[in-house]
């Protein structure tokens, strides 16, 4: 039985995270488990893994270094065996290489980049970038099927006042406008992450869930 | 481009809504859980709660509603009412929040913003701020439902919790809360135009053109209003087609 995982490492409440999972699962008739945990072993065993994450990168990259064996279990599970990976928010954020937030934090390096503050072109913008928003896609991808983007598109739900810029321009899978382009998503070959909240996005996010859940990279 | 927001707030006392909502195919017009559903399918953009529970076991009740919600709604919620300390804040986040206002504590206490915000994050860190125009221009700080004033400049103070690191604010014109006359656009715009952070405009909406008005003349970035949604005198359908006719980017849903 297919089994994804959120991982629990103390940044924030991952009770709704969790509901929607289940929701989109069983809206969608996609058989597994999905659980929550903070144990590095059962990341281990799991076939899906999902890194959310709230607030600052340096205590999201922390408390994600304060599991034991966790660190090295996401390591070997996503990019030694190609398990099909989604970053949520700061968790997305830390796939990067650095995050420049208050001071420089190495992030898990799997995609080439920075997390930098964004600079909407209009100062009237305010920060950080909350509410709904559309996406403009760069690249297709299987996690976005059956989801419209573009101004008339599907609405996804941010918070942030920072985000990944990708070294690489094939790793950028859609932006969002706020004064420029902000980075929506990101990913290649089995890592995707998104600077939206899925989880919080209704529809768009529920059809994201699913997506992901059905994923085979 | 960003949408405005539209957010229902409903009053929350001991588990119950206050007043009822009057939604058709409500089964429980009294129950919080069943009226925050109703607004998600009605396409509002996030929710938010306020508790005037007084009791210590009403709380409680609150963090049952807060965590029911979490688990049928996939938006986002913010809970108010009462918080004053840290302990308050991570129950609010555990139960399901994703933002939690703060009101007369962060009068009281500034730095309790700060505390919040390092501990918990600013993205979560709402300060409510209850403000009245007491001579043309000037704005003051009222607390205890609009009754206490604190002779706090509402201006400078929202520029002072915005640097000890809230993530938003919500502005209430006290003095057009509850009479359906509009929001005090002056005093929005004041705020708005203070601080680099989203604010919130909330009290005496009363017409659909009032939610316009909050955005485009008030620069404020969201709108929050209770009463004309409860009693189903609109439709957050109704309001955001109002906003959108005025000129206002909104995120049409399929709702009703």
């Amino acid at each position: 039985m297919m089994k994804t995982v959120i991982i629990d490492y103390g940044s924030g409440n991952l009770h709704s995270a969790h509901k929607a999972f289940e929701r989109a699962a069983a809206d969608h008739g996609i058989k597994g488990k999905i659980i929550v945990t903070s144990k590095a072993d059962e990341v281990a065993k799991a076939d899906r893994i999902v890194l959310p994450g709230v607030g600052a990168f340096r205590d999201c990259r922390d408390g994600l270094n304060a599991v034991d064996g966790m660190r090295e279990v996401l390591q070997q599970q996503v990019i030694g065996l190609g398990r099909p990976f989604l970053g949520i928010c700061v968790g997305m954020q830390l796939m990067a290489t650095r995050g420049l937030e208050h001071e420089t934090t190495q992030g898990l390096g799997w995609v080439a980049g920075d997390v930098v503050r964004i600079t909407p072109n209009d100062p009237s913008l305010k920060i950080p970038h909350m509410g709904w928003n559309t996406l403009k896609l760069h690249s297709d991808h299987p996690v976005l099927q059956d989801i419209p983007t573009g101004e008339n598109g599907l609405h996804a739900y941010f918070v942030h006042s920072y985000h990944l810029e990708p070294t690489l321009p094939e790793d950028l899978i859609a932006t969002t406008d706020y004064g420029g382009a902000v980075t929506a998503m990101v990913g290649y070959e089995n890592l995707v992450g998104t600077q939206f909240h899925p989880e919080k996005s209704q529809e768009l996010g529920l059809r994201l869930i699913a997506n992901f859940l059905r994923w085979k990279p | 481009m960003l949408k405005m927001r539209v957010i229902p707030c409903l009053d929350v006392k001991d588990g119950r809504v206050v007043k009822g909502v009057n939604f058709v195919n409500l089964v429980d017009a009294g129950d919080p859980v069943e009226a925050a559903k109703a607004y998600d399918k009605a396409g509002a953009d996030e929710l938010c709660f306020l508790d005037i529970t007084a009791t210590h076991e009403g709380r409680g009740t609150m963090l049952d509603v807060v965590r029911r919600t979490a688990e049928a709604c996939f938006m986002p919620l913010t809970v108010g009412g009462g918080v004053r300390t840290l302990d308050d804040i991570r129950a609010l986040l555990l139960a399901g929040a994703d933002k939690v206002s703060i009101n007369s504590a962060a009068v009281a206490n500034r730095q309790f913003v700060r505390e919040a915000a390092e501990k918990f994050g600013s993205q979560c860190i709402v300060v409510a701020i209850d403000a009245k125009e007491v001579a043309p221009g000037k704005y003051e700080i009222f607390t205890h439902g609009g009754r206490k004033e604190t002779g706090i400049d509402a201006v400078q103070f929202a520029r002072a919790v915005e640097a000890l690191g809230a993530g938003e604010i919500l502005l209430t014109s006290m003095d057009r809360d509850g009479t359906g006359k509009g929001f005090n656009i002056a005093l929005t715009r004041a705020i708005a135009d203070a601080v680099n952070i989203p604010v919130i405009a909330s009290g005496g909406v009363g017409t659909l053109d009032h939610l316009a008005e909050g955005i485009r003349d008030g620069h404020a970035t969201a709108v929050l209003a209770a009463s004309i949604f409860h009693f189903g005198t609109f439709t957050i359908a109704q309001a955001k087609d109002a906003m959108a006719k005025a000129g206002i980017p909104v995120r049409m849903t399929k709702g009703t």
